[in-house]
Protein backbone atom coordinates (compact mmCIF):
# COMPACT_ATOMS: atom_id res chain seq x y z
CA UNK A 1 0.00 0.00 0.00
CA UNK A 2 1.68 3.49 -1.12
CA UNK A 3 0.69 7.07 -0.81
CA UNK A 4 -1.19 8.88 1.26
CA UNK A 5 -4.33 7.80 3.51
CA UNK A 6 -6.94 8.69 5.84
CA UNK A 7 -10.06 7.55 7.93
CA UNK A 8 -13.23 7.81 5.26
CA UNK A 9 -15.42 10.76 6.45
CA UNK A 10 -18.23 9.17 5.84
CA UNK A 11 -17.12 6.06 8.52
CA UNK A 12 -18.52 6.60 12.53
CA UNK A 13 -15.89 4.42 14.66
CA UNK A 14 -17.54 3.10 18.04
CA UNK A 15 -15.09 2.41 20.82
CA UNK A 16 -15.55 -1.65 21.59
CA UNK A 17 -13.09 -4.10 23.77
CA UNK A 18 -11.88 -5.80 20.81
CA UNK A 19 -10.71 -2.68 19.00
CA UNK A 20 -14.13 -0.74 17.19
CA UNK A 21 -17.42 -1.20 15.39
CA UNK A 22 -16.81 1.12 11.92
CA UNK A 23 -19.82 2.10 10.02
CA UNK A 24 -19.96 3.52 6.53
CA UNK A 25 -23.19 5.64 6.35
CA UNK A 26 -22.83 5.63 2.41
CA UNK A 27 -22.60 1.91 1.75
CA UNK A 28 -24.10 1.11 5.11
CA UNK A 29 -21.11 -1.58 5.53
CA UNK A 30 -20.40 -2.34 9.43
CA UNK A 31 -16.93 -3.56 9.83
CA UNK A 32 -15.13 -4.84 12.72
CA UNK A 33 -11.66 -3.13 13.94
CA UNK A 34 -10.38 -6.43 15.66
CA UNK A 35 -7.93 -4.70 18.01
CA UNK A 36 -7.32 -1.26 19.51
CA UNK A 37 -3.57 -0.93 18.15
CA UNK A 38 -5.63 -1.06 14.61
CA UNK A 39 -8.32 1.90 15.74
CA UNK A 40 -5.03 4.06 17.13
CA UNK A 41 -3.46 3.43 13.35
CA UNK A 42 -6.57 4.14 11.42
CA UNK A 43 -7.80 7.26 13.38
CA UNK A 44 -4.27 8.68 12.41
CA UNK A 45 -3.30 7.47 9.30
CA UNK A 46 -5.00 11.26 8.05
CA UNK A 47 -1.94 13.06 10.05
CA UNK A 48 0.62 10.68 8.14
CA UNK A 49 2.41 11.74 4.56
CA UNK A 50 2.18 8.20 3.90
CA UNK A 51 0.98 4.53 5.46
CA UNK A 52 4.47 3.41 5.57
CA UNK A 53 5.18 6.69 7.96
CA UNK A 54 1.71 6.06 10.16
CA UNK A 55 2.73 2.02 10.35
CA UNK A 56 6.39 3.49 11.86
CA UNK A 57 4.98 5.77 14.26
CA UNK A 58 2.37 3.38 16.17
CA UNK A 59 3.22 -0.40 15.24
CA UNK A 60 6.49 -1.71 16.25
CA UNK A 61 8.35 -3.20 13.19
CA UNK A 62 7.60 -7.42 13.86
CA UNK A 63 3.55 -6.69 13.83
CA UNK A 64 3.73 -4.20 10.55
CA UNK A 65 2.59 -6.96 7.64
CA UNK A 66 -0.14 -8.01 9.54
CA UNK A 67 -1.67 -4.64 10.49
CA UNK A 68 -0.83 -3.37 6.44
CA UNK A 69 -2.87 -6.83 5.42
CA UNK A 70 -5.60 -5.39 7.65
CA UNK A 71 -5.34 -1.70 6.14
CA UNK A 72 -5.55 -3.41 2.46
CA UNK A 73 -8.88 -4.71 3.79
CA UNK A 74 -10.05 -1.83 5.32
CA UNK A 75 -9.78 -0.06 1.81
CA UNK A 76 -12.00 -2.59 0.27
CA UNK A 77 -14.12 -2.02 2.45
CA UNK A 78 -14.03 1.76 1.68
CA UNK A 79 -13.02 2.17 5.42
CA UNK A 80 -10.29 4.16 4.65
CA UNK A 81 -9.24 5.87 1.37
CA UNK A 82 -6.25 7.52 -0.27
CA UNK A 83 -6.12 11.34 -0.23
CA UNK B 1 -14.48 -19.46 18.53
CA UNK B 2 -12.22 -16.12 17.46
CA UNK B 3 -11.67 -13.60 20.46
CA UNK B 4 -14.02 -11.26 18.59
CA UNK B 5 -17.26 -14.04 18.86
CA UNK B 6 -16.31 -14.42 22.37
CA UNK B 7 -16.39 -10.76 23.39
CA UNK B 8 -19.72 -10.19 21.34
CA UNK B 9 -21.54 -13.20 23.32
CA UNK B 10 -20.59 -11.07 26.64
CA UNK B 11 -22.64 -8.52 25.25
CA UNK B 12 -21.98 -4.58 24.00
CA UNK B 13 -22.51 -1.18 26.20
CA UNK B 14 -24.80 -0.40 22.66
CA UNK B 15 -26.49 -2.80 20.57
CA UNK B 16 -25.15 -3.28 17.09
CA UNK B 17 -28.18 -2.58 15.53
CA UNK B 18 -31.74 -3.36 16.75
CA UNK B 19 -35.10 -3.65 15.34
CA UNK B 20 -37.84 -1.19 15.94
CA UNK B 21 -41.80 -2.47 15.12
CA UNK B 22 -43.42 0.97 14.59
CA UNK B 23 -46.34 -0.35 14.78
CA UNK B 24 -48.80 -3.47 15.36
CA UNK B 25 -51.14 -2.29 12.46
CA UNK B 26 -50.69 -4.04 8.99
CA UNK B 27 -52.77 -3.88 5.80
CA UNK B 28 -51.79 -7.36 4.78
CA UNK B 29 -51.79 -10.86 7.22
CA UNK B 30 -48.64 -12.79 6.40
CA UNK B 31 -49.74 -16.10 7.53
CA UNK B 32 -45.85 -16.19 9.29
CA UNK B 33 -45.86 -12.71 10.80
CA UNK B 34 -43.47 -12.97 13.81
CA UNK B 35 -45.61 -10.36 15.28
CA UNK B 36 -48.75 -11.57 14.90
CA UNK B 37 -49.55 -8.40 13.35
CA UNK B 38 -53.12 -6.73 12.29
CA UNK B 39 -54.69 -3.80 14.33
CA UNK B 40 -52.68 -0.93 15.81
CA UNK B 41 -52.36 -1.04 20.04
CA UNK B 42 -53.76 1.83 21.06
CA UNK B 43 -50.73 2.34 23.29
CA UNK B 44 -47.93 2.69 20.71
CA UNK B 45 -45.18 5.14 21.31
CA UNK B 46 -46.22 8.71 21.02
CA UNK B 47 -43.94 11.03 18.19
CA UNK B 48 -41.99 12.73 21.15
CA UNK B 49 -41.37 8.69 23.02
CA UNK B 50 -39.97 7.42 19.70
CA UNK B 51 -37.78 10.69 18.91
CA UNK B 52 -36.42 10.37 22.83
CA UNK B 53 -35.52 6.68 21.66
CA UNK B 54 -33.71 8.10 18.86
CA UNK B 55 -32.40 10.60 20.98
CA UNK B 56 -30.99 7.68 23.53
CA UNK B 57 -29.53 5.57 20.22
CA UNK B 58 -27.69 8.35 19.21
CA UNK B 59 -25.95 9.14 22.37
CA UNK B 60 -25.29 5.47 22.72
CA UNK B 61 -23.75 5.81 18.99
CA UNK B 62 -25.94 2.74 17.71
CA UNK B 63 -25.52 3.37 14.16
CA UNK B 64 -28.69 2.20 12.41
CA UNK B 65 -32.04 0.48 13.01
CA UNK B 66 -33.90 -1.60 11.41
CA UNK B 67 -37.82 -0.42 11.12
CA UNK B 68 -40.46 -2.82 10.47
CA UNK B 69 -43.80 -3.86 11.89
CA UNK B 70 -46.82 -3.98 11.20
CA UNK B 71 -46.04 -2.08 8.02
CA UNK B 72 -44.40 0.65 9.35
CA UNK B 73 -45.23 3.00 6.71
CA UNK B 74 -49.12 3.26 7.85
CA UNK B 75 -47.81 5.39 10.68
CA UNK B 76 -48.97 9.55 9.88
CA UNK B 77 -45.38 9.91 11.38
CA UNK B 78 -43.56 7.69 10.32
CA UNK B 79 -41.30 9.76 7.25
CA UNK B 80 -41.01 12.29 10.17
CA UNK B 81 -39.20 9.66 12.45
CA UNK B 82 -37.11 8.21 9.31
CA UNK B 83 -36.03 12.16 8.75
CA UNK B 84 -35.19 12.40 12.28
CA UNK B 85 -33.24 9.27 12.93
CA UNK B 86 -31.32 10.20 10.17
CA UNK B 87 -30.58 13.98 10.65
CA UNK B 88 -29.35 12.48 14.23
CA UNK B 89 -26.75 9.95 12.69
CA UNK B 90 -29.22 7.12 13.53
CA UNK B 91 -29.26 5.22 9.49
CA UNK B 92 -32.22 4.06 8.53
CA UNK B 93 -33.03 0.63 6.84
CA UNK B 94 -36.77 -0.23 6.72
CA UNK B 95 -39.00 -3.23 5.48
CA UNK B 96 -42.12 -2.76 3.91
CA UNK B 97 -44.90 -4.67 2.32
CA UNK B 98 -44.50 -1.83 -0.58
CA UNK B 99 -48.65 -0.79 -0.50
CA UNK B 100 -47.30 2.71 0.17
CA UNK B 101 -44.13 2.88 -2.36
CA UNK B 102 -46.08 5.39 -4.93
CA UNK B 103 -43.72 7.29 -8.03
CA UNK B 104 -43.74 10.30 -5.53
CA UNK B 105 -42.65 8.59 -2.37
CA UNK B 106 -40.19 6.76 -4.40
CA UNK B 107 -38.52 9.71 -5.61
CA UNK B 108 -38.08 11.43 -1.97
CA UNK B 109 -36.93 8.01 -0.35
CA UNK B 110 -34.11 8.26 -3.75
CA UNK B 111 -33.46 11.59 -2.59
CA UNK B 112 -32.77 10.84 0.99
CA UNK B 113 -29.84 9.93 2.42
CA UNK B 114 -28.62 7.33 4.67
CA UNK B 115 -31.58 5.17 4.25
CA UNK B 116 -32.41 1.96 3.00
CA UNK B 117 -35.41 -0.17 2.15
CA UNK B 118 -36.08 -3.30 2.05
CA UNK B 119 -39.34 -4.99 0.18
CA UNK B 120 -40.98 -8.32 1.63
CA UNK B 121 -42.02 -10.75 -0.93
CA UNK B 122 -41.63 -14.97 0.18
CA UNK B 123 -42.00 -16.17 -3.67
CA UNK B 124 -40.52 -15.61 -7.56
CA UNK B 125 -43.81 -16.10 -8.38
CA UNK B 126 -47.32 -14.48 -7.27
CA UNK B 127 -48.31 -17.88 -6.45
CA UNK B 128 -45.62 -19.29 -3.85
CA UNK B 129 -45.96 -15.72 -2.52
CA UNK B 130 -49.40 -15.05 -2.41
CA UNK B 131 -50.51 -18.21 -0.20
CA UNK B 132 -48.22 -16.71 2.46
CA UNK B 133 -48.36 -13.31 2.09
CA UNK B 134 -52.23 -12.64 0.52
CA UNK B 135 -53.46 -12.27 -2.45
CA UNK B 136 -52.14 -9.46 -4.80
CA UNK B 137 -49.36 -8.69 -2.45
CA UNK B 138 -47.30 -9.95 -4.98
CA UNK B 139 -48.45 -7.14 -7.65
CA UNK B 140 -47.87 -4.61 -4.84
CA UNK B 141 -44.21 -5.62 -4.17
CA UNK B 142 -43.50 -5.72 -7.81
CA UNK B 143 -45.51 -2.33 -8.20
CA UNK B 144 -43.35 -1.08 -5.08
CA UNK B 145 -39.78 -2.18 -6.81
CA UNK B 146 -40.69 -1.01 -10.07
CA UNK B 147 -41.14 2.56 -8.78
CA UNK B 148 -37.81 2.68 -6.43
CA UNK B 149 -36.06 1.53 -9.39
CA UNK B 150 -37.81 4.23 -12.11
CA UNK B 151 -36.80 6.79 -9.26
CA UNK B 152 -32.95 5.55 -9.46
CA UNK B 153 -32.90 4.73 -5.78
CA UNK B 154 -30.17 2.69 -6.19
CA UNK B 155 -30.04 -0.84 -4.61
CA UNK B 156 -32.72 -1.43 -2.26
CA UNK B 157 -33.01 -4.80 -0.80
CA UNK B 158 -35.45 -7.88 -1.65
CA UNK B 159 -36.59 -9.64 1.65
CA UNK B 160 -37.41 -12.99 1.42
CA UNK B 161 -38.41 -15.67 4.52
CA UNK B 162 -37.33 -19.15 3.20
CA UNK B 163 -39.95 -21.64 2.91
CA UNK B 164 -40.37 -25.17 1.83
CA UNK B 165 -42.23 -23.79 -1.40
CA UNK B 166 -40.10 -20.73 -2.40
CA UNK B 167 -36.77 -22.76 -1.98
CA UNK B 168 -36.68 -24.43 -5.30
CA UNK B 169 -37.30 -20.46 -6.43
CA UNK B 170 -33.62 -19.11 -5.13
CA UNK B 171 -32.52 -18.47 -8.79
CA UNK B 172 -35.36 -17.06 -10.00
CA UNK B 173 -35.26 -14.66 -6.78
CA UNK B 174 -31.33 -13.96 -6.99
CA UNK B 175 -32.75 -12.66 -10.92
CA UNK B 176 -35.05 -10.89 -9.73
CA UNK B 177 -33.03 -9.00 -7.61
CA UNK B 178 -30.21 -8.99 -10.47
CA UNK B 179 -32.96 -6.96 -12.72
CA UNK B 180 -33.50 -4.06 -10.77
CA UNK B 181 -29.62 -3.81 -9.33
CA UNK B 182 -31.00 -4.94 -6.26
CA UNK B 183 -29.98 -6.80 -3.15
CA UNK B 184 -31.61 -10.29 -2.58
CA UNK B 185 -31.72 -11.06 1.90
CA UNK B 186 -32.73 -14.29 2.96
CA UNK B 187 -34.17 -15.13 6.27
CA UNK B 188 -35.07 -17.90 8.47
CA UNK B 189 -38.67 -18.77 9.20
CA UNK B 190 -38.87 -19.05 12.58
CA UNK B 191 -42.35 -20.41 14.67
CA UNK B 192 -43.02 -17.10 16.59
CA UNK B 193 -45.91 -15.17 16.04
CA UNK B 194 -48.50 -16.80 13.19
CA UNK B 195 -45.80 -18.90 12.54
CA UNK B 196 -46.41 -21.36 15.63
CA UNK B 197 -49.37 -22.07 13.44
CA UNK B 198 -48.00 -22.83 10.04
CA UNK B 199 -43.91 -23.66 10.69
CA UNK B 200 -44.81 -27.27 10.78
CA UNK B 201 -46.22 -27.01 6.99
CA UNK B 202 -43.85 -23.99 6.21
CA UNK B 203 -39.98 -24.60 7.47
CA UNK B 204 -37.98 -26.43 4.78
CA UNK B 205 -37.48 -30.00 4.76
CA UNK B 206 -33.86 -30.97 5.50
CA UNK B 207 -32.93 -31.70 2.20
CA UNK B 208 -34.07 -28.40 1.10
CA UNK B 209 -31.96 -27.06 3.93
CA UNK B 210 -28.51 -28.94 2.33
CA UNK B 211 -29.86 -27.11 -1.00
CA UNK B 212 -30.15 -24.09 0.77
CA UNK B 213 -26.70 -23.93 2.44
CA UNK B 214 -25.00 -24.95 -0.42
CA UNK B 215 -26.61 -22.13 -2.06
CA UNK B 216 -25.61 -19.61 0.29
CA UNK B 217 -21.95 -20.60 0.17
CA UNK B 218 -22.22 -20.58 -3.69
CA UNK B 219 -23.88 -16.81 -3.12
CA UNK B 220 -21.17 -15.56 -0.20
CA UNK B 221 -22.98 -11.78 -0.90
CA UNK B 222 -26.37 -12.77 -0.46
CA UNK B 223 -27.19 -10.59 3.26
CA UNK B 224 -29.15 -13.10 6.03
CA UNK B 225 -28.58 -11.21 9.29
CA UNK B 226 -26.58 -14.41 10.45
CA UNK B 227 -29.82 -16.21 9.88
CA UNK B 228 -28.26 -19.39 9.02
CA UNK B 229 -25.96 -20.44 11.36
CA UNK B 230 -27.46 -23.72 12.41
CA UNK B 231 -26.22 -24.65 8.94
CA UNK B 232 -22.74 -24.12 9.49
CA UNK B 233 -23.21 -27.76 11.17
CA UNK B 234 -22.98 -29.12 7.91
CA UNK B 235 -19.34 -28.39 7.29
CA UNK B 236 -17.77 -24.66 6.61
CA UNK B 237 -19.19 -22.25 8.36
CA UNK B 238 -21.32 -19.72 6.41
CA UNK B 239 -20.43 -16.01 6.07
CA UNK B 240 -21.23 -13.92 8.84
CA UNK B 241 -21.15 -14.07 12.84
CA UNK B 242 -22.25 -17.35 13.27
CA UNK B 243 -23.42 -16.80 16.43
CA UNK B 244 -27.09 -16.03 18.57
CA UNK B 245 -26.88 -12.28 18.90
CA UNK B 246 -30.08 -11.57 21.14
CA UNK B 247 -29.36 -9.20 23.77
CA UNK B 248 -26.14 -9.32 23.20
CA UNK B 249 -25.76 -7.49 20.09
CA UNK B 250 -29.08 -7.03 18.93
CA UNK B 251 -31.90 -6.22 20.57
CA UNK B 252 -35.87 -5.57 19.66
CA UNK B 253 -38.17 -2.54 20.43
CA UNK B 254 -41.61 -3.40 20.02
CA UNK B 255 -44.48 -0.69 19.16
CA UNK B 256 -45.03 0.00 22.66
CA UNK B 257 -41.82 0.14 23.66
CA UNK B 258 -41.29 -3.12 25.33
CA UNK B 259 -37.66 -4.45 24.63
CA UNK B 260 -37.38 -8.04 23.89
CA UNK B 261 -34.19 -9.87 23.29
CA UNK B 262 -34.69 -10.27 19.77
CA UNK B 263 -37.49 -9.86 16.27
CA UNK B 264 -38.12 -13.84 16.87
CA UNK B 265 -39.35 -13.74 20.63
CA UNK B 266 -42.51 -11.58 21.16
CA UNK B 267 -43.02 -13.42 24.31
CA UNK B 268 -43.55 -11.82 28.20
CA UNK B 269 -40.56 -14.43 29.01
CA UNK B 270 -38.42 -12.82 26.75
CA UNK B 271 -39.27 -9.26 27.57
CA UNK B 272 -36.21 -7.14 29.21
CA UNK B 273 -37.83 -4.11 30.04
CA UNK B 274 -39.74 -0.84 28.70
CA UNK B 275 -38.09 2.03 27.36
CA UNK B 276 -40.59 4.31 29.19
CA UNK B 277 -38.89 3.08 32.40
CA UNK B 278 -36.93 4.87 34.31
CA UNK B 279 -33.58 5.21 32.92
CA UNK B 280 -34.80 4.07 29.65
CA UNK B 281 -33.96 1.98 26.43
CA UNK B 282 -30.13 2.15 28.06
CA UNK B 283 -30.54 0.92 31.08
CA UNK B 284 -32.41 -1.97 30.10
CA UNK B 285 -29.87 -2.88 27.29
CA UNK B 286 -27.51 -2.36 30.16
CA UNK B 287 -28.95 -3.51 33.31
CA UNK B 288 -31.86 -5.57 32.92
CA UNK B 289 -31.46 -8.99 34.16
CA UNK B 290 -32.72 -10.97 30.88
CA UNK B 291 -30.37 -9.40 28.88
CA UNK B 292 -27.26 -10.15 31.70
CA UNK B 293 -28.33 -13.72 32.06
CA UNK B 294 -28.10 -13.93 28.14
CA UNK B 295 -24.38 -12.73 28.63
CA UNK B 296 -23.42 -15.40 30.27
CA UNK B 297 -21.65 -18.38 29.68
CA UNK B 298 -24.89 -20.58 28.31
CA UNK B 299 -24.35 -24.87 28.64
CA UNK B 300 -24.61 -26.75 25.68
CA UNK B 301 -26.59 -28.89 27.50
CA UNK B 302 -28.00 -32.16 25.20
CA UNK B 303 -25.65 -30.58 22.43
CA UNK B 304 -22.15 -31.11 24.46
CA UNK B 305 -21.73 -34.26 23.56
CA UNK B 306 -22.40 -33.49 19.16
CA UNK B 307 -18.97 -32.88 17.64
CA UNK B 308 -21.02 -30.07 15.67
CA UNK B 309 -21.88 -27.89 19.07
CA UNK B 310 -19.11 -25.36 17.69
CA UNK B 311 -20.27 -25.10 14.62
CA UNK B 312 -24.28 -23.93 14.84
CA UNK B 313 -23.67 -22.66 18.72
CA UNK B 314 -26.78 -24.99 19.41
CA UNK B 315 -28.86 -23.23 16.73
CA UNK B 316 -32.13 -20.33 17.28
CA UNK B 317 -33.19 -19.61 20.87
CA UNK B 318 -36.59 -18.52 19.29
CA UNK B 319 -37.15 -21.83 17.17
CA UNK B 320 -36.44 -23.68 20.31
CA UNK B 321 -38.98 -21.56 22.60
CA UNK B 322 -41.66 -21.65 20.38
CA UNK B 323 -41.54 -25.32 19.34
CA UNK B 324 -41.43 -26.28 23.26
CA UNK B 325 -37.83 -27.44 22.96
CA UNK B 326 -35.81 -26.88 26.04
CA UNK B 327 -33.61 -24.21 25.19
CA UNK B 328 -30.05 -26.18 26.14
CA UNK B 329 -30.64 -28.72 23.56
CA UNK B 330 -31.02 -28.79 19.78
CA UNK B 331 -32.58 -26.55 17.25
CA UNK B 332 -35.97 -28.03 15.69
CA UNK B 333 -34.20 -27.37 12.80
CA UNK B 334 -30.65 -29.54 13.54
CA UNK B 335 -29.05 -30.22 10.44
CA UNK B 336 -28.11 -33.53 12.93
CA UNK B 337 -31.38 -34.84 13.06
CA UNK B 338 -31.85 -34.44 16.57
CA UNK B 339 -34.21 -31.91 16.66
CA UNK B 340 -36.90 -34.21 14.66
CA UNK B 341 -36.32 -36.76 17.74
CA UNK B 342 -37.01 -33.65 20.18
CA UNK B 343 -40.04 -32.27 18.65
CA UNK B 344 -41.52 -35.99 18.93
CA UNK B 345 -40.72 -35.66 22.68
CA UNK B 346 -42.01 -32.35 22.82
CA UNK B 347 -45.57 -32.86 20.95
CA UNK B 348 -45.91 -36.04 23.73
CA UNK B 349 -45.47 -33.55 26.22
CA UNK B 350 -47.60 -31.11 24.66
CA UNK B 351 -46.00 -28.29 25.63
CA UNK B 352 -45.80 -26.78 22.07
CA UNK B 353 -46.58 -24.05 20.38
CA UNK B 354 -46.50 -21.02 22.46
CA UNK B 355 -47.76 -17.50 22.21
CA UNK B 356 -47.56 -14.54 22.17
CA UNK B 357 -49.27 -10.91 22.17
CA UNK B 358 -51.56 -11.23 19.31
CA UNK B 359 -52.86 -8.67 16.97
CA UNK B 360 -54.41 -10.62 14.30
CA UNK B 361 -57.50 -8.66 12.77
CA UNK B 362 -60.11 -11.41 13.98
CA UNK B 363 -61.74 -13.27 11.01
CA UNK B 364 -64.67 -11.87 9.84
CA UNK B 365 -67.65 -14.21 9.45
CA UNK B 366 -69.88 -14.85 6.07
CA UNK B 367 -68.65 -13.61 2.66
CA UNK B 368 -66.53 -10.72 2.46
CA UNK B 369 -67.34 -7.42 0.25
CA UNK B 370 -65.35 -6.09 -1.93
Amino acid sequence: MTGAWELDPQVALRPEPFGALAYHYGNRRLTFLRSPDLVELVRTLGDHPSVGDALAATIEVERRPSFERALESLAESEVIRPR
Amino acid sequence: MTRLTEELKRGLDAPICLTWELTYGCNLACIHCLSSSGRRDPHELTTAEAKAVIDELRAMQVFYVNIGGGEPTIRSDFYELVDYAVGNGVGVKFSTNGSTITKRRAQRLAATDYLDVQISIDGATAATNDAVRGEGSYAMARRAMDQLAAAAFGPFKISVVITRHNVAELDALQALADGYGAQLRLTRLRPSGRGADTWHELHPTADQQIDLYHWLLDHPNTLTGDSFFHLSALGEALPGLNLCGAGRVVCLIDPIGDVYACPFVLHPEFRAGSVRDEGGFTRVWRRSELFSSLREPESAGACASCGSYDACQGGCMAAKFFTGLPLDGPDPECVKGHGELALVGASAASSAPRRGPDHSVPVRLGPRRR
